[in-house]
């Protein structure tokens, strides 16, 4: 009796004290002052800055972990990856109203495949609301990505993709990392201009989209500079036998190949081209041989040559920025290659610098609009023009051709053998960066 | 007469590299004469063969060619697993069923294999050096591939009508009700023969190794000729196969001496559709 007389008193009381509680809330919000006032005699709080506010922005992209694209893809992702790490760990960029943003990345693999390429890029728009996107590699797998973030209006930095095109059709949020795909073979030409204005040059590509742009831009300068060419011939993406391809080759009397397409095929190519003994006296391929695993081929890498977006042994400098009058931003090459040696034990390549310059690029962006806005951020990629240790960056800005790479320029490298035998890639031009000079002809297998 | 001459330089290439297809496609081409299934774990099974020789040869350092008998053990072996597991209880449903029960062998393969080996191009640095014939080279590679492919098509033909098992499996090819009531073992027949073709298929892999690349995708391409030269050869027709692997590499050593190469894969599927239209029981006639 006594225990079920407390219950009912408790009972009471709770809820008494809930109606004293909710009623003055109810009616009338409590005044300022008296929610101010523990502040004010709380000295140490008052005095404390308020903490800076962090935003964390979500960058969305694709990464080939599989298929065709997979070497280089995972090159260019694990370079934007040490760019985040390195941001995120310094503390994010701190932004004028004394917040900070970080970054997190959203990734898939798109399995070098273009359908999945748009179906990932939509899911990452769509549910993993990036609010930038970074192209995946290659230019036919961006081309594909490209419709999906100009669609929803989002920023792509396109690194790893050097076709023209994709810039040409009216878009206005793409913006490329790249030296464009028609401009890609010009150093060589001008190297070939003055080793032998005599040469007879074959062109074999892979038949995608890079490649031909490539060509596109190749043919033109190739004829206005004097050159015969006595061969053009395109390949599918998966061909393995270039025999036949070979064959017509030395048929043609060809002296210099300009060619190739990715690292698949164009490894393959030079393989072949060793063990034919195809008697060429200078092979340029593109991508392939500025990957790592190019010397795995042995003697067949010796003398192979390629267009470079960015080798360490010439890599850009501050003087360089200084004498051109551009703005210097960003690691030094050295620092960048330690950084990431350090991180994989693995030298970097041109695909790795891409993928930290592509970071590096909308890092600048963001600093410079001081702000996240995708819209602030656009223009101030618009506006930009900085020399980094990857090179000159700066973008069109016309409609006809909006976000191309007018800025960065390429270099010409060639697998060459040191003292000790070993197989090294070499810059050979242009001659004032230069470390080797140019093995010309190459060595007869 | 430019031409004529690129035709003879590319001919023998292709050839070659023929005898290797139809290789393939033996393997192919006896699963189904024997058992009505369509193996769609046909490629994955040559990508296995390239990374026996890259296995044996890169990382263990032994001769290509020695290596062609345990990727041929390991072949064999594989082939009667996946009978067991996933072949025989669907071999009296419809094709569908072993189509599908293949396929998911084919995912299965490549997934394991992706996970352990990516699908990174892979190489042997292997060469057996080549001569020039006329304005031909030959590649010691190739030649040495297609006698090989020569070596085992004859050998599978003395299995087939010179031993027991070999005629057991012509006897259920040809009837299995039959055959079972004279008392052959027919479950045992017919995982001997999956695994025969697994090992045909493993074995071809192997050889191409030895002058391709190749990733744990590669079969895949040459799933796809090994269709073609069955329907060339007569689906069910293993020395057909054989014949029809010369006709595609020929085809390939030659179309490019005229047009692009990229029209290669063009012709081949289209003389793929006009035979199945035309003779659907291949130019060198298929089971019946």
């Amino acid at each position: 009796m006594k225990r079920k007389f407390l219950n009912v008193l408790g009972l009471l009381l709770v809820a008494a004290m809930l109606l004293t509680a909710c009623g003055p809330a109810a009616t009338e919000p409590p005044p300022p002052a008296a929610t101010e006032a523990p502040a004010a005699t709380q000295a140490p709080v008052a005095t404390e800055p308020p903490a800076p506010v962090e935003k964390t922005i979500t960058i969305g992209f694709t990464s080939s972990l599989t298929g065709s694209q997979e070497v280089s893809s995972k090159r260019q992702v694990a370079g934007f990856n040490l760019w985040m790490n390195q941001v995120n760990e310094a503390g994010g960029i701190a932004l004028g109203d004394g917040s900070t943003v970080k970054f997190a990345a959203v990734t898939y693999d798109d399995e070098s495949n273009k359908e999945r390429v748009q179906e990932l890029y939509t899911r990452l728009v769509t549910e993993d609301n990036a609010d930038f996107l970074i192209s995946p590699y290659s230019s036919g797998l961006t081309a594909a990505a490209s419709i999906v973030a100009e669609q929803n209006g989002k920023i792509m930095i396109t690194a790893g993709a050097a076709e023209d095109d994709a810039y040409k059709t009216g878009n206005t949020g793409l913006f490329q990392l790249y030296t464009p795909g028609s401009l890609y073979l010009i150093s060589t030409v001008d190297m070939l201009k003055t080793l032998d204005p005599e040469a007879k040059v074959a062109i074999v590509h892979e038949n995608d989209k890079f490649s031909t742009s490539v060509v596109e831009g190749l043919k033109p300068y190739l004829e206005s500079q004097g050159f015969e060419i006595v061969l053009e011939e395109g390949y599918a993406t998966e061909t393995t036998d270039f025999g036949p391809v070979i064959n017509k080759l030395v048929d043609s009397g060809a002296t210099v190949l300009l060619g190739g397409g990715h690292y698949p095929d164009g490894s393959t190519f030079a393989r072949q081209l060793y063990e034919r003994k195809a008697g060429l006296k200078f092979i340029s391929l593109l991508v392939a041989p500025a990957d790592s695993k190019f010397p795995e081929l042995g003697d067949a890498a010796l003398g192979v040559s390629t267009s470079s977006q960015w080798e360490l042994k010439a890599t850009h400098t501050e003087e360089e920025a200084a004498a051109l009058g551009i703005p210097w931003y960003g690691p030094t090459g050295e620092d960048f290659a330690a950084a990431y040696e350090a991180a994989t034990t693995e030298k970097p390549t041109y695909h790795v610098a891409g993928g930290y310059t592509a970071g590096l690029i909308l890092q600048k962006a963001i600093e410079n609009a001081d702000s996240v806005d995708p819209e602030k951020v656009k223009a101030a990629l618009e506006a930009m023009d900085i020399f980094t240790f990857y090179g000159g960056i700066k973008f069109d800005t016309s409609p006809e051709a909006h976000g191309l790479q007018t800025s960065h320029q390429m270099v010409v490298a060639q697998w060459q053998k040191n003292d000790a035998g070993e197989l090294v890639r070499q810059v050979i031009w242009p001659a004032d960066v230069a470390t080797a000079d140019p093995l010309y002809p190459v060595p007869a297998p | 007469m430019q031409q004529f001459n690129l035709l003879l330089t590319s001919l023998p290439d292709g050839i070659l590299l023929g005898f290797v297809y139809g290789l393939a496609a033996m393997g192919l081409t006896l699963i189904w004469g024997v058992m009505n299934v369509i193996n769609l774990s046909h490629g994955p099974i040559i990508a296995l063969g390239m990374f026996g020789t890259f296995f044996i040869f890169s990382r263990m350092g032994i001769n290509p060619y020695v290596g062609l008998i345990p990727v041929a053990v390991f072949g064999l072996l594989l082939g009667i697993l996946i009978y067991v597991v996933a072949v025989h209880r669907v071999i009296n449903a419809p094709h569908l069923s072993s189509l599908l029960a293949t396929f998911s062998v084919n995912m299965i393969i490549i997934g394991l294999g992706t996970a352990a080996l990516t699908t990174s191009p892979f190489n042997v640095d292997f060469n057996a050096g080549g001569f020039k014939l006329g304005s031909a080279t030959i590649l010691g590679t190739r030649l040495i591939a297609a006698l090989v492919a020569m070596l085992f098509t004859g050998g599978l033909y003395l299995f087939l009508y010179r031993t027991r098992p070999g005629k057991y499996i012509r006897a259920v090819a040809n009837n299995r009700a039959a055959a079972e009531l004279m008392g052959i073992p027919s479950t045992r027949i017919l995982a001997l023969s999956f695994g025969l073709g697994t090992m045909l298929a493993a074995v071809s892999g192997a050889l191409i190794a030895t002058f391709f690349p190749f990733s744990i995708l590669a079969g895949g391409s040459y799933e796809l000729k090994s269709f073609v030269i069955g329907v060339l050869g007569g689906l069910g027709n293993p020395i057909g196969a054989l014949f029809g692997g010369l006709v595609l590499g020929v085809l390939e050593g030659i179309i490019p001496a005229f047009l692009e190469t990229s029209w290669v894969p063009v012709i081949e599927f289209a003389l793929f559709v006009v035979i199945l239209l035309v003779r659907p029981s291949g130019l060198f006639g298929a089971k019946q």
